[in-house]
């Protein structure tokens, strides 16, 4: 019974999470509450790291196969993004890229410049 | 011959675990070619959506049947998600050492975004409506979608480009950055979470904890960031 109490666990977060996103009027979805509520119950001893490992462990590896059906979910509107392809296709790719390389690019540079800074 | 193509042909919509055994069974192929080949060209994700769109169109299959049969997967998403908590808690000493690096990074990439799209849209000459649908691709759907509403967009186009951005998110990983020398996992992972959402941090979490970690951190940063200068950015003249 041990994963089912450590998946009950979770999916309680979740549910909080939720909850969260049903009272408070911003565009988050309850995914994003969900994390944070997460990491606060670890954080302040709530909940022990422990007691959620092993099913956190299976649930993370497939994290990537719950995001397929969505992305799927293109074909509906292969339509409508016909209309522009060429912008989107762009920004999809070559865009992606340079976004994460100007993002990481930021972060290495503010590693190496603070310390340089400690020296 | 014609009945058993026939016999096929109902399958999909006779049993539900068809489509969920091509999902997984497709990326489970592709992990196995990608671990042979050790070639991030090949992608399982990548190689899993393919092939689901690719029966979709030759069988003939609506998107609905296929999403009804997979639901099982995607309810999994938001618990899935959840789960990056624990990387998070485990690395946050590191996070803590570094908020200037994580700030830094989120900011950057969001304007360097508003900026990408903003350019794509001028040189195409794309109307208002157009450009706030492309201004949230970087981020995760949910809220991607709530502000494309916000701003009039159509959200439809906005959650295709998403993840398309997702799919090239997690095929690139971190290949450009170690080619150009951002070696850092913390500064990699960053860079993934930010440019495309939870598709580019399941690759982050392939990489390492520390990776997976800041990319997950990012998503969230990033989503609330955008929520908050979007509309800055869609009052830029076109």
């Amino acid at each position: 019974m041990k994963y089912a109490l450590q998946f009950s666990i979770i999916l309680a977060v979740a549910l909080v999470g939720e909850l969260l996103r049903a009272v408070i009027p911003a565009p988050i979805p309850g995914s994003v509450y969900g994390l944070v509520v997460l990491f606060i119950c670890l954080s302040c001893g709530i909940i022990r790291v422990s007691s959620i490992e092993d099913s956190s462990k299976i649930l993370l590896e497939l994290l990537p196969l719950t995001l397929v059906p969505a992305a799927v979910g293109i074909v509906d509107s292969l339509d409508v993004l016909k209309s522009m392809a060429i912008p989107v296709v762009l920004l999809a790719t070559i865009g992606t890229a340079l976004v994460g390389v100007a993002a990481s690019g930021a972060a290495e540079g503010i590693i190496r410049f603070s310390k340089r800074g400690k020296k | 011959m014609n009945s058993t193509w026939d016999a096929l042909k109902v399958l999909p919509y006779e049993s539900r675990y068809l489509c969920l055994l091509v999902t997984v069974g497709t990326y489970l192929i592709g992990r196995a070619i990608q671990r042979r080949y050790k070639s991030s060209v090949v992608n399982p994700i990548l190689i899993s959506i393919g092939c689901s769109i690719l029966g979709l169109v030759v069988f003939r299959i609506d998107n609905k049947t296929y999403q009804q049969a997979t639901s099982g997967l995607s309810l999994l998403m938001t618990p899935a998600t959840i789960c990056l908590a624990v990387p998070l808690y485990r690395q946050f000493e590191l996070v803590k050492a570094n908020w200037r690096a994580v700030l830094g990074a989120c900011l950057t990439g969001v304007l360097c975004n508003f900026l990408l799209v903003w350019l794509v849209s001028r040189a195409f000459c794309l109307e208002y409506e157009q450009y706030v649908t492309l201004l949230s691709k970087s981020i995760t759907i949910p809220i991607g979608a709530d502000v494309t509403q916000e701003l009039g967009g159509v959200v439809p186009i906005t959650c295709g480009i998403i993840s398309f951005t997702g799919i090239m998110g997690n095929v690139l990983g971190s290949s450009i950055m170690s080619r150009l020398g951002i070696v850092s996992p913390l500064a990699q992972g960053l860079g993934i979470g930010v440019s495309s959402h939870a598709m580019g941090t399941a690759k982050a979490l392939e990489l390492g904890e520390t990776p997976g970690a800041f990319s997950g951190l990012a998503i969230g940063l990033t989503g609330v960031c955008t929520v908050l200068l979007a509309p800055l950015a869609a009052s830029l003249p076109l």
